[in-house]
């Protein structure tokens, strides 16, 4: 791939502070770190320690009680729609519609992120997770794995340089776990940076690694 | 894996989440037609029972008919407000969406108005020919006509605040309709009051101007006030 990510400062995503309390329980408070361009950051921890309320705060999905995300250098609050222009997310749930199918999804995902794919580079991205000959069958028919292929060829089309991704395995056999693995290395090695929650190991071929604990 | 070439990404605008909207909830509905059908279907049925269940007295009927039409049509675009963000939140499409580069006051009137081009418009359009069945005058069914032109709209961005507000709670369709038809009151009472008007033979005019400036304060106001609720719930 050719996209070429803003450089600058290295630190591409720096929390700071950054505290979050649901209902009663304080998840976590003063966290910080910084994930700069061909890094991957693994939040790792036990059910319920809130990896995924930690993602949704970054995004800006959730309101953290304390703490700032700074993109660019820049606290995310300022210009909101430039860190969600760059921004990836991936959640629990696969915002993909029942009723249509594998291609318009994907066609649908990437216009409301701002990019305008041609349908040679959906069938591409398509092919490459192994769905050509089931691109025209509406998503309902699909099963839980390949329907998470789709959200695979949408992270191989999506020019954002910050991939968010809650469980990206959940679902996917050997192969497709290894696909993912290996669009993961590409996106690293091209300078993009990810945040993922994740129980397993993930190896890219390129990129650093690095795990964040939550206890 | 062969890589894949590049996409362009184009910044976010109020015109790209509108057409994203628009053109995927048409989709969606040029898909699953029946929810567009039942809409219009439930309206031709309770207009077409009054006259049954009333008698056939032509005088009667014709000084009913513009309230229960518009009656009809109320009921009708509430059905499909339940659906109308319940869907999006429920598959994530909706966290997808805040997340997107494109402004939430897009894509939230881009919804608006593909339900109204699948409830509104069709029941305006069919309006004229259940007014026949009341006897009512061609000048008052397309004063009728204009009344709910304008005033559908209307129905279908407060239907539209009051289904994001009531996201994510429990028994939400219920809580929609207490929420929604006490508002849906006023509009009610300028269209059905335009059609009345015009049989009567008084000038349809400051209904139809009402109608319009409600139209013009809800499109300005509520587009952002969906984008807002959309927002909490998705917290």
């Amino acid at each position: 791939m050719t996209t070429k990510h803003r450089s600058g400062s290295p630190d591409v995503l720096q929390v700071r502070d950054m505290a979050c309390r649901r209902g009663p329980a304080l998840l976590f408070s003063g966290l910080g770190f910084e994930v700069a361009g061909g890094e991957l950051l693994c939040v790792r921890g036990p059910n319920g320690c809130g990896k995924t309320t930690l993602l949704r705060c970054v995004t800006g999905l959730t309101r953290p009680d304390d703490g700032t995300v700074l993109w660019h250098g820049e606290p995310s609050t300022t210009d909101p729609e430039r860190m969600r222009a760059g921004t990836a997310y991936a959640g629990h749930l696969p915002g993909l519609k029942d009723d249509l199918t594998a291609d318009e999804n994907l066609d649908f995902t990437l216009r409301l992120r701002g990019a305008v794919t041609t349908p040679a580079q959906r069938l591409e991205a398509l092919a490459a997770v192994g769905l050509e000959k089931r691109r025209r069958i509406p998503a309902r028919r699909l099963s839980a794995g390949q329907r998470r292929r789709i959200g695979l060829a949408r992270l191989a089309l999506d020019p954002a340089e910050l991939w968010v991704l809650d469980e990206p395995l959940t679902a996917l056999d050997d192969a497709g776990q290894e696909l993912f693995v290996e669009l993961l290395g590409r996106h690293l090695a091209r300078g993009g940076l990810a945040l993922a929650a994740t129980h397993h190991r993930l190896a890219p071929t390129s990129g650093v690694v690095r795990e964040l604990r939550l206890a | 894996m062969e890589p894949i070439s590049a996409t362009s990404q184009s910044p976010g605008s109020f015109s790209g989440g509108f057409g994203w909207a628009v053109a995927r909830d048409l989709t969606l509905a040029w898909r699953h037609p029946d929810e567009a059908v039942l809409t219009v279907a439930f309206f031709a049925l309770v207009a077409s029972l009054f006259p049954l269940g009333i008698g056939a007295e032509p005088q009667l009927l014709a000084r009913i008919g513009p309230g229960v039409i518009w009656v009809g049509a109320l009921l009708a675009t509430f059905l499909a407000l339940p659906g109308l963000f319940a869907a999006d939140y429920l598959d994530g499409s909706l966290e997808q969406m805040t997340l997107s580069p494109h402004p939430a006051l897009g894509w939230a009137a881009g919804k608006i108005a593909a339900h109204w081009v699948v409830s509104g418009l069709p029941l305006t359009l069919l309006s004229p020919l259940i007014g026949l069945q009341y006897g009512l005058s061609p000048d008052t069914l397309a004063i009728q006509a204009a009344s709910l032109a304008i005033g559908t709209p209307v129905l279908s961005l407060l239907g539209g605040a009051c289904a994001a507000l009531a996201l994510g709670a429990r028994g939400g369709g219920m809580l929609l309709a207490l929420l929604a038809l006490p508002l849906f009151v006023p509009v009610l009472i300028f269209g059905a009051g335009a059609a009345e008007a015009q049989a009567t033979g008084l000038s349809p005019a400051p209904h139809l101007s009402l109608l319009a400036a409600a139209l013009i304060a809800a499109l300005v106001g509520l587009p952002v006030a969906i984008g807002a609720a959309v927002r909490i719930a998705v917290d």
